[in-house]
């Protein structure tokens, strides 16, 4: 192959330059470090990776941290929803602290929410005294996992979708009810696949996102074996018995979840756009 | 379907959109509302379509009272200016949505629906994109979509509001007749709102002149045009030269200039006047023709297409008077800036009281 020499000149200068540095940084910042974990996780004796990832306390954490995360990725998409259209459709007092509050999550140091979450729902908790008494358990049981994930799942929908409804004219509604639709019909024919494929990024966004958090989840857990003990804490644990095979046969499979979302999702875009565009 | 507004009212915080109009569309018409934009013909479009509400009064459709009804329950078509197809749905669907929204015991058969949206789309002469989205479309061929998307409902009424106004000037005159083609086929009792004298003139059966909520004059196109009843009509309907003076005689006293002026004949000696008159109805020429004409120095020539536009400046008036005149008599007097023309002031229109547009 002919060394990249163009004689089109391009418009903005300093392409090399920018493309040497992307490449650069990429590779130093994503690709070498999930290498590692590849290629770690080849090196090892596939017997014993196959017996790490299934053993029962392993399986049982990714059950754990999968079914939580959807879950709480579900949540997130009903109220985060609801928020995104709040904050979009209606002008009201003190509408851009609340929006600037969504961010929150974001910003907070995950340990923080933990320790927030612990606090509240600990039996002499805020909440966790009434909540003792009604029998409904948070702390220490998946419940609890739940509620960490859905608070830092939350601002992906809400700021996936925004943009998307602010951009959706009140005249497509309009029109939909003068055609004679009611407001269920306007929403469920009209609104929903209009803002599915940014409901739907939203929604993986904080599911991937659930999937992998780690510091807020452990302080409300509990992370007793086989019952509340999530994927990324097994690592963790796994690391702690210098047992870094282990630790990195498990942080393999994450990595192959993660990264099979992300194929489902662009897959999903993509036949999603091809239809109307 | 006739429509009966009465006496309607509606105010925003800091104006008055619309006040207390009261208004009459026949069965089968195509009525223009004309006015500048902010005049209140798009909010009283809206009332009609109840996708606002009135703060007083009535809208009655063919003797019944909607005014408080949803618009979804109005039987109403509304075109919305940017269209506002559904973009996810293709245009058979776009369509077919108010067919298919409807509750199951009067809606029609999928055959039904098929063969109605065909022929609509027949009827707007878009049959050949039944499977494109709208993001596929060109601007005029997407308001040919959402008008038989209006009218695949069998709406009692027809609401466009400024349908062409996105669009381009070719397209838009294009549409603007076949427009008035469709309505003459189908005869459905239409108001379309516009800004566009032109378009307004050219297309409907009768034109509604609002300004500031309020109706200033309503009538036959061409009746508008020659008898407008005030200067705000006479200026909205399009270009004019002002000028501000004195009756005197059933004349009217320019600087030192008197304006023979028919109109001005019945009007109070000494008040105030303006007299109107359109650039193409000045006569330019080089030899003087009557003792009335001014005489001007050609300041500026400007073609424009058909016609060609003279700046005239003279003596008589401190403003520059503004002429258009058919590029045959331009060429045979072979004008050129800086020459010397005489100028016939005998169609001017006079109207007494304030004017503001």
């Amino acid at each position: 192959m002919p060394p990249y020499k163009s004689n089109k000149r391009h418009i903005l200068p300093g392409f090399g330059l920018s493309m040497g540095y992307t490449v650069f940084y990429l590779s130093a910042i994503v690709i070498v470090p999930l290498a590692t974990i590849v290629i770690g996780a080849f090196k090892m004796d596939p017997q014993a990776f196959i017996a790490t990832v299934t053993s029962p306390r392993v399986l049982a954490s990714y059950r754990l941290s999968l079914s939580t995360a959807v879950f709480a990725a579900l949540c997130n998409a009903f109220f985060g929803f609801l928020a995104a259209w709040t904050l979009v459709r209606y002008r009201f007092p003190g509408r851009r602290v609340l929006d600037a509050l969504v961010d929150l999550p974001f910003a907070l140091p995950t340990a923080v929410a933990g320790i927030c979450f612990a606090t509240l729902y600990s039996p002499v908790g805020w909440m966790g005294q009434y909540l003792e008494k009604t029998g409904i358990q948070i702390i220490n049981a998946p419940s609890g996992i739940v509620v960490a994930l859905i608070f830092i799942g939350f601002p992906f929908v809400v700021r996936t979708l925004q943009p998307v409804l602010v951009e959706l004219e009140p005249e497509i509604e309009e029109s939909a009810q003068s055609l004679g639709a009611t407001r269920w019909q306007t929403f469920r024919r009209i609104l929903l696949p209009h803002l599915f494929p940014a409901l739907l990024t939203g929604v993986t966004l904080s599911f991937a996102r659930a999937i992998g958090e780690y510091g807020s989840v452990i302080f409300i857990a509990g992370n007793l074996p086989f019952k509340t003990e999530i994927a990324p804490l097994m690592i963790m644990t796994k690391l702690d018995q210098f047992d870094y095979d282990g630790a990195s046969s498990v942080a393999f499979v994450l990595l192959l979840i993660s990264f099979s979302m992300l194929l489902v999702l662009n897959a999903v875009q993509r036949w999603q756009q091809k239809s109307y565009r | 379907m006739s429509i009966d507004i009465k006496n309607l009212t509606k105010r925003y915080p800091g104006y008055t959109a619309l006040d207390d109009i009261t208004l009459n569309v026949q069965k089968g018409e195509l009525v223009a509302l004309l006015g500048p934009s902010g005049c209140g013909k798009t909010t009283l479009l809206r009332i009609i379509a109840g996708l606002e509400t009135a703060d007083s009064g009535s809208v009655i459709l063919e003797e019944r009272d909607t005014t408080n009804l949803p618009a979804r329950e109005k039987n109403v078509g509304f075109v919305f200016q940017h269209y506002a197809l559904f973009r996810r749905l293709n245009v058979f669907e776009n369509v077919a949505f108010g067919l298919r929204v409807r509750p199951s015991s009067s809606r029609p058969s999928k055959s039904e629906i098929r063969d109605r949206v065909e022929h609509l789309l027949k009827l707007v002469q878009m049959d050949w994109a039944i499977k494109r989205y709208p993001s596929q479309l060109s601007g005029g061929q997407r308001q040919r979509v959402a008008l038989a998307r209006a009218l695949a409902v069998n709406p009692k009424v027809l609401l466009l509001d400024e349908p062409f106004s996105a669009l381009d000037a070719k397209v838009r005159q294009e549409l603007r007749r076949w427009l008035r083609k469709l309505h003459d086929d189908i005869h459905v009792t239409s108001i379309f709102v516009t800004h566009d004298q032109e378009e307004a003139l050219e297309l409907a059966d009768r034109i509604v002149v609002i300004n500031k909520g309020k109706i200033e004059q309503q009538g036959a196109p061409q009746e508008v045009y020659d008898h407008p009843a005030n200067a705000f009509v006479y200026n909205f309907l399009g270009n004019v030269n002002v000028f501000h003076g004195r009756v005197k005689d059933g004349k009217v006293l320019v600087g030192d200039q008197l304006i023979e002026a028919g109109h001005a004949s019945g009007l109070p000696e000494a008040s105030d006047g303006q007299a109107f008159i359109r650039p193409h109805e000045i006569g330019v020429s080089r030899i003087r023709s009557g003792e009335n004409d001014l005489a001007g120095i050609i300041r500026e020539i400007r073609l424009m297409g058909g016609q060609i536009g003279l700046e005239l400046e003279t003596a008589a008036f401190d403003k520059p008077i503004e002429a258009e005149i058919p590029r045959d008599i331009w060429r045979n007097l072979q004008l050129s800036k800086g020459d010397e023309v005489f100028i016939t002031l005998d169609r001017v229109k006079v109207f007494t009281g304030d004017y503001e547009i």
